[in-house]
């Protein structure tokens, strides 16, 4: 029996029904369309989400923490090696927030290959002069093309030129809450006092709007070189690298190992930013199990029509079943009847799919603390499609299975004799 | 000497069950040689059909044995038994049983894809010299729903014939027709036997249909009527 002839018998069943098998597609289609809709839409808000914390965030951080030495004193002593030893209200020695020769390390990590880029970063507490008020402030010394180049800075300076932080000396992108405080406007100057109670003068270049108000109303930045006059030290301060990987999975395990070879505090993403992973996956889980019972329902849908058509053709099966066609024949029949129904559905789904993704990607989406998001965001991950698309023959094959079997199994001797 | 018997039937018992046992059919025993046009005749119920259902293979739930081409058909498995159907068997039943979904050639080449011993060219020559053989070579690609009672019962024949089965058996195959068309079906089948040398097993209740063949079987309540 060639497949030829077995796909023509089930294609001339099919189009005896054409309606209903219609509307099997139909319900495949439906059903695929809206769980590559749905995913897309669900991971690309996951991704926007992620992104705003995430995109900024380094891979693995490398600082001095403050905390008390690891080693106290007695810990050393040979007397009291053999005792557990308590200390308490321990507190931490004159430590440095420097990174030891952070250049040298910048450019050994520069050389790894598991890392996409490397960016030297400074943080100083200042308070922004209003007059005779005092505003809390976190002014964040980045190289500009580097912060640019790993997280995205240019797309978070929403007015002003962010390239001007590096060609202005003494400038300063201010955060939006902190400039709106402040009644600043871009070209001011503003006054800053450091925690040493020193005060600075600094040009307003640019505003800075990452979408989280906590952080817009605090947070400003200004070039390495400002900060490291801000706070009067050397050239070579450093008080945190900041590490982007080629493979963010991979922070977890090398954390540690720098923390060993560079003698410094490391954390990775992940153990900071757990929140965000959790919820993204917890998203992700409902959206998949929607999507997936979709396409169960539309399963049934296909096993009910199969059914029915069964019942229609009986005497078809008993005759095919008369001229010599085995039972096995008849299977491949109604399995090739679900398979096309499936196959048909799915592709028509994944277009509609892909459209339905379109018309909600096109849809203006404008909120103040998202500044680069116009539209609704979607991924167009293929692989959404690709588990649609193979769920979908699984399903319609196991929908077409079942009934399948059960025409095989017709006796034709039952149905020629109740004639 | 040849051995020429093509159907053999050695005391074959069937019974149902359902509500009662009730002995359908008994010790039935008896041969068809090639080339002869037998056919079986008795009263309603008295089992010639379900004598048929099982001479054809496709009813497998009875005792005794039965023999197609000199071999035993005891064990065999439904594709097995499809197989011999397909290759050595062909049916012309009372209802005609076209494949309304097809057209008329399509019909007659179904049990040929079956086999697929030729290829679809060759098949289509076949069928449509045999529907021209028939007289009904104008209706090949007419869709099998839309000829008339006595053209669908000579499509039929034709489909029986397509794999040149060693033996026809056809289920009361004038039992829905008028006189003209009862006549047409009778003299096709004469020239089966006569012009082609076709083996022919006819079950009806049709006296004189029976008594143009060459050997009329009858049976009585489950037996053979000697």
């Amino acid at each position: 029996m060639k497949t030829r002839h077995i796909t023509e018998i089930a294609g001339a069943l099919l189009l005896a029904r054409w309606k209903q098998t219609l509307v099997a597609a139909v319900g495949v289609t439906f059903s695929i369309a809206l769980f590559i809709t749905l995913l897309g839409f669900m991971e690309g808000l996951n991704q926007l989400l992620d992104g705003l914390v995430l995109n900024r965030t380094p891979h693995i951080r490398l600082y001095n923490d403050i905390r008390p030495s690891d080693y106290q004193p007695i810990d050393l002593s040979e007397e009291y090696k053999q005792y557990y030893n308590f200390v308490s209200s321990i507190k931490p020695a004159n430590s440095r927030k420097e990174i030891h020769n952070a250049q040298r390390i910048i450019e050994d990590l520069r050389k790894d290959p598991l890392v996409l880029g490397v960016a030297p970063k400074i943080t100083a507490q200042v308070f922004y002069n209003l007059g005779n008020v005092d505003v809390n402030g976190i002014i964040n010394g980045v190289d500009v093309e580097q912060e640019t180049k790993l997280f995205s800075f240019s797309d978070y300076v929403t007015q002003g030129n962010y390239y001007d932080l590096k060609n202005v000396a003494n400038s300063i992108v201010l955060g939006i809450g902190a400039a709106n405080t402040m009644m600043a406007k871009v070209g001011d100057v503003i006054t800053v006092t450091t925690t040493e109670g020193e005060q600075f003068t600094l040009k307003v270049v640019g505003f800075f709007q990452s979408g989280i108000s906590e952080i817009d109303k605090t947070q400003s930045y200004a070039s390495v070189a400002t900060t490291q006059k801000l706070l009067g030290e050397s050239s070579n301060y450093i008080s945190d690298i900041q590490v982007k990987l080629k493979n963010m999975d991979l922070a977890p395990s090398l954390a540690p190992q720098y923390k060993q070879v560079y003698g410094v505090d490391a954390e990775d993403i992940q153990t900071a930013n757990a929140q965000f992973e959790t919820g993204s996956s917890v998203r992700s889980i409902i959206s998949y199990a929607v999507g997936l019972t979709l396409l169960i329902v539309s399963g049934f849908g296909i096993y009910n029509i199969l059914n029915m058509l069964i019942y229609e053709k009986m005497d078809t099966i008993a005759i095919l079943k008369a001229t010599g066609f085995a039972g096995s024949d008849v299977k491949k029949i109604f399995t090739a009847i679900s398979l096309s129904i499936g196959v048909f559905g799915a592709i028509a789904g994944a277009i509609f799919g892909f459209l339905f993704s379109k018309i909600i990607d096109a849809i203006p989406f404008n909120t103040d603390s998202l500044p680069t998001i116009e539209t609704y965001p979607i991924d167009y991950g293929v692989q959404y499609y690709m588990i649609a698309v193979l769920f979908a023959l699984v399903t319609t094959y196991l929908a077409g299975w079942f009934p399948a079997r059960k025409a095989s199994k017709i006796d034709p001797v039952e149905i020629i004799r109740g004639k | 000497m040849e051995n020429n018997i093509v159907l053999e039937a050695r005391a074959i018992y069937k019974s149902f069950y359902d509500p009662v046992k009730i002995d359908v059919l008994k010790d039935i025993s008896f041969n068809v040689k090639r080339g002869e046009f037998v056919s079986v005749i008795g009263k309603s119920g008295c089992g010639k059909s379900t004598l048929l259902y099982i001479l054809s293979t496709m009813d497998t739930d009875y005792q005794g044995e039965l023999l197609i081409d000199n071999i035993s058909m005891h064990g065999k498995s439904e594709k097995e038994l499809a197989a011999i159907r397909n290759e050595k068997i062909g049916f012309v039943f009372q209802f005609h049983y076209l494949l309304n979904e097809f057209t008329v050639l399509k019909n007659v080449m179904l049990p040929g894809f079956k086999l697929n011993k030729y290829n679809e060219a060759e098949l289509e020559s076949r069928a449509l010299s045999l529907l021209k053989d028939l007289g009904i070579e104008h209706l090949a690609h007419k869709m099998a729903h839309k000829i008339s009672g006595g053209e669908k019962q000579r499509v039929s024949i034709a489909r029986a014939m397509i794999n040149d089965p060693l033996i026809i058996m056809c289920d009361e195959p004038t039992g829905n027709l008028d006189n003209s068309n009862t006549d047409m079906v009778f003299d096709i089948f004469k020239e089966l036997t006569e012009v082609y040398h076709k083996t022919l097993l006819v079950v009806t209740h049709d006296m004189t249909f029976a008594q143009n063949t060459q050997r009329t079987i009858e049976m009585e309540d489950g037996r053979i009527v000697p």
